[in-house]
């Protein structure tokens, strides 16, 4: 009996000592954290997919408190609204931003570009970009081995096996750029999502003359300028012997798309257009308006 | 006989097809394309204009660094443009085109066959004749042979290693080299040997070319401070750090160069080049080639000069044969597969390799089962089985603490992985990257 009682005391006594002890260290050693810290990571989407350019998100929602404005601040997966929601928990002015989304400008699909070799090494577009110019002649091209599509995070992309050419699922799409950075070819852009999803794009940024470019790739820009002459707002730039359409400046009018010879220019989301007398235009625009 | 110490595989060396085979000289094409890079460092900058004529051994582009080598003319005639062509890989290059006109050399280049031995130049004037040649490491790295002969300060050469192991399997060029021009080689070696202010010379020959050490010890009998090393039979004795281990026992320590341990390396092909731009002023404007495989019609050893379509000197050993599945650029070890051979001759290219369909396709890999048996075989005593999988989850800084830059691409780990891992393509995009990181981080610390 007297062993049982001994050893509850002793037991006691030292719990309540380390007890007392640890309380006082606790409060000696206290980190003050801002709990709008907490609320903001709850705001934010928990992906932890970095396309902030931070670690993840509880870095993102740190930056977030100690900035003074939410200016260059921007959760892509969010977008304007979440950040909108950030602002209103820390007070601050969130900039309107305009969503965006990830596009691939390469439409080489397997009968637009002929294959001149068989890669029978690691997939993996990385390695195969380090080796050589790829299974087809464009040295710009999509190689298709999918490393984006295992860079993304969200299920966003896929691989077609009818094209060999990665899609992305607009609805899904986070615009958090991984793809951006796992593409050795720098071939998908994050470009502005635009009004009822609808935008421009020139679909190649092949750099080569228009002779080989052509000859390397059916679908391929050849430079010729055509577009930029066409275009009222000064939105496309040819350099480098490739068209560039600016999003911020297009306003959407789908001359450029009709002027191009070799239909690398596509135009996304739009409904199909009237039916015109001329039937030769009429079939070149059948082939344009698939959405990509 | 001597070898060295760490790793090493036993390929097949496959050399019959084109051993002992004499070199035959490449006629003239009718248009040339002179690439502008055809060395390790900075691009050369051409120094012609469309429309000037040219005579051979003339100089159309200069070094464009310090680490650079200048490009001569291998042809008489008129310069048709200055503009990108495709190389067999598919991409795009800058280059000189030639319009190839009649055979009219410079008059100072000596073209008899008369061996030169006297050489009372300078080591600087030899440095700079080197130098002005153009003449870059033949054994596959094509890195500018004058940037090797001056050490940096505080360093000192004391052996110079020739290179005449030639342990890439199929080629044989350099076996060749040696048996038909072993006295000028000895010639170049006295040469490099003056230029370095030094005594001492091995040369260094697997024990597959019997003939060659024969010929290179009866040449070296009676000259003071050349020897030569017969070594035993293993891939990848070419290398820079394995020959010097083979040839004089020490180790260059990671990320050092061989000046470290007092050693200089050249291989067979330099040495001659040396020699005929040191004795002759002759330019670096040719190479000895291998052109072989299984079923090809005349398989041999070609001097090709630079520009001259490679398709011309396939045409030469008989035209691409029918079962081919696979060409190669240079040896089967460490050459790349191309994708046409519809590009001119360069001091990079060393041979031509055709192999068959039935073993042309790599084989699907299967898991990794542990065995070590690429550990036992990297020459550089790395871990590439840890390495690959390390590039595969993109884990950089743990790469490079895994000394990933001492890997020498040799490919011994992936000739012996019995399941057939792609290791040496992950390790070479993880040497890529952390070559490209370790390079930003020195640039911001300047």
């Amino acid at each position: 009996m007297n062993v049982i009682v001994i050893s509850l005391l002793v037991l006691g006594v030292t719990g309540l000592v380390a007890a007392v002890l640890l309380f006082f260290i606790a409060q000696k050693f206290k980190v003050e954290e801002d709990p709008r810290i907490d609320e903001v990571q709850e705001a934010l989407p928990g992906a932890n997919c970095g396309g902030c350019g931070f670690a993840g998100c509880r870095a993102m929602a740190e930056a977030c408190v100690k900035a003074d404005s939410l200016d260059g601040l921007l959760c892509p997966v969010g977008g304007a609204e979440t950040m909108k929601a950030v602002g209103s928990i820390l007070g601050k002015e969130a900039a309107a931003v305009a969503p965006k989304v990830a596009v691939v400008r390469c439409n080489g699909t397997c009968e637009a570009r002929p294959r001149t070799s068989v890669y029978d090494g690691t997939r993996s577009c990385q390695i195969e970009n380090a080796l050589y110019v790829g299974e087809t002649a464009c040295a710009f091209g999509c190689l298709g081995c999918g490393d984006c599509v295992s860079a993304c995070q969200f299920g966003a992309l896929s691989m077609d096996p009818k094209t060999g050419l990665p899609v992305v699922d607009e609805d899904k799409c986070t615009a958090c750029g991984q793809c951006v950075k796992a593409c050795p070819r720098h071939i998908i852009e994050l470009r502005n999502k635009g009004p009822k999803s609808r935008r421009m794009v020139v679909l190649c940024i092949n750099k080569d003359k228009g002779a080989p470019a052509r000859k390397a790739c059916l679908n391929a820009c050849i430079g010729c300028g055509k577009c930029e002459k066409e275009c009222n707002f000064e939105a496309i730039t040819v350099e480098n012997n490739v068209a560039y359409i600016d999003f911020e400046k297009c306003r959407l009018c789908r001359k450029c798309e009709a002027a191009c010879p070799t239909g690398a220019i596509h135009a996304i989301n739009f409904p199909p257009r009237k039916v015109e007398v001329n039937a030769e235009s009429e079939s070149k625009k059948e082939v344009k308006n698939e959405n990509v | 006989m001597k070898t060295f110490k760490i790793g090493g595989v036993h390929p097949q060396d496959n050399k019959e097809f084109s051993a002992h085979r004499p070199i035959i000289e490449c006629g003239l094409p009718a248009k040339a394309v002179i690439p502008l890079v055809q060395h390790i460092g900075a691009p050369a900058q051409a120094v012609v204009e469309k429309g000037q004529k040219v005579k051979v051994g003339e100089l159309i582009a200069k070094a464009g660094g310090f680490v650079s080598a200048n490009i001569h003319s291998p042809y008489s005639g008129t310069i048709n443009k200055i503009d990108s062509y495709v190389d067999g890989w598919g991409m795009r290059q800058q280059a000189i085109f030639i319009d190839v006109e009649g055979d009219e050399w410079l008059e100072d280049i000596d073209r008899t066959p008369t061996v030169v031995r006297e050489c009372n130049l300078e080591p600087k004037a030899i440095i700079d004749k080197i130098a002005a040649a153009g003449i870059v490491g033949l054994g596959g790295a094509c890195f500018p042979t004058q940037v090797k002969l001056m050490p940096p300060p505080g360093k000192k050469a004391e052996v110079l290693v020739i290179n005449g192991v030639e342990c890439e399997p199929y080629l044989t060029c350099d076996h060749q080299l040696m048996l038909e021009h072993g006295e000028e080689i000895v010639i170049g070696i006295q040469i490099l040997l003056k230029a370095l202010g030094i005594n001492k010379a091995v040369i260094g020959i697997e024990a597959n070319k019997p003939d060659a050490i024969a010929r290179m010890k009866e040449l070296t009998n009676r000259t003071l401070g050349i020897s030569v090393q017969p070594l035993k039979l293993k891939y990848p004795q070419g290398g820079e750090k394995q020959l010097i281990d083979a040839c004089i026992g020490r180790q260059v320590p990671s990320g050092a160069l061989p000046i470290e341990v007092g050693a200089v390396v050249d291989n067979v092909a330099t040495v001659f080049a040396v020699y005929q731009a040191v004795q002759k002023n002759m330019p670096l404007i040719s190479r000895v080639m291998t052109i072989t495989g299984k079923h090809l019609a005349n398989p041999g050893n070609y001097q090709v000069r630079f520009g001259t379509p490679l398709t011309d000197v396939v045409a030469l050993a008989g035209g691409i044969p029918e079962d081919t599945g696979k060409i190669i650029g240079g040896g089967p070890m460490m050459g790349r597969a191309m994708v046409s051979i519809d590009m001119p001759a360069n001091k990079r290219v060393s041979g031509l390799l055709f192999l068959p369909e039935d073993e042309s396709r790599r084989v699907e890999p299967e898991n990794c089962i542990r065995c070590g048996k690429c550990l036992d075989a990297c020459p550089m005593g790395l871990e590439p089985y840890l390495l690959a999988k390390l590039s595969e989850h993109e884990l950089w800084d743990e790469l490079e603490d895994h000394n990933v830059m001492d890997c020498i691409d040799c490919g011994c780990c992936l000739f012996t992985c019995p399941s057939h891992r792609p290791l040496l393509d992950y390790i070479r995009l993880g040497k890529g990257k952390v070559g490209g990181i370790i390079r930003a981080r020195q640039a911001a610390k300047k």
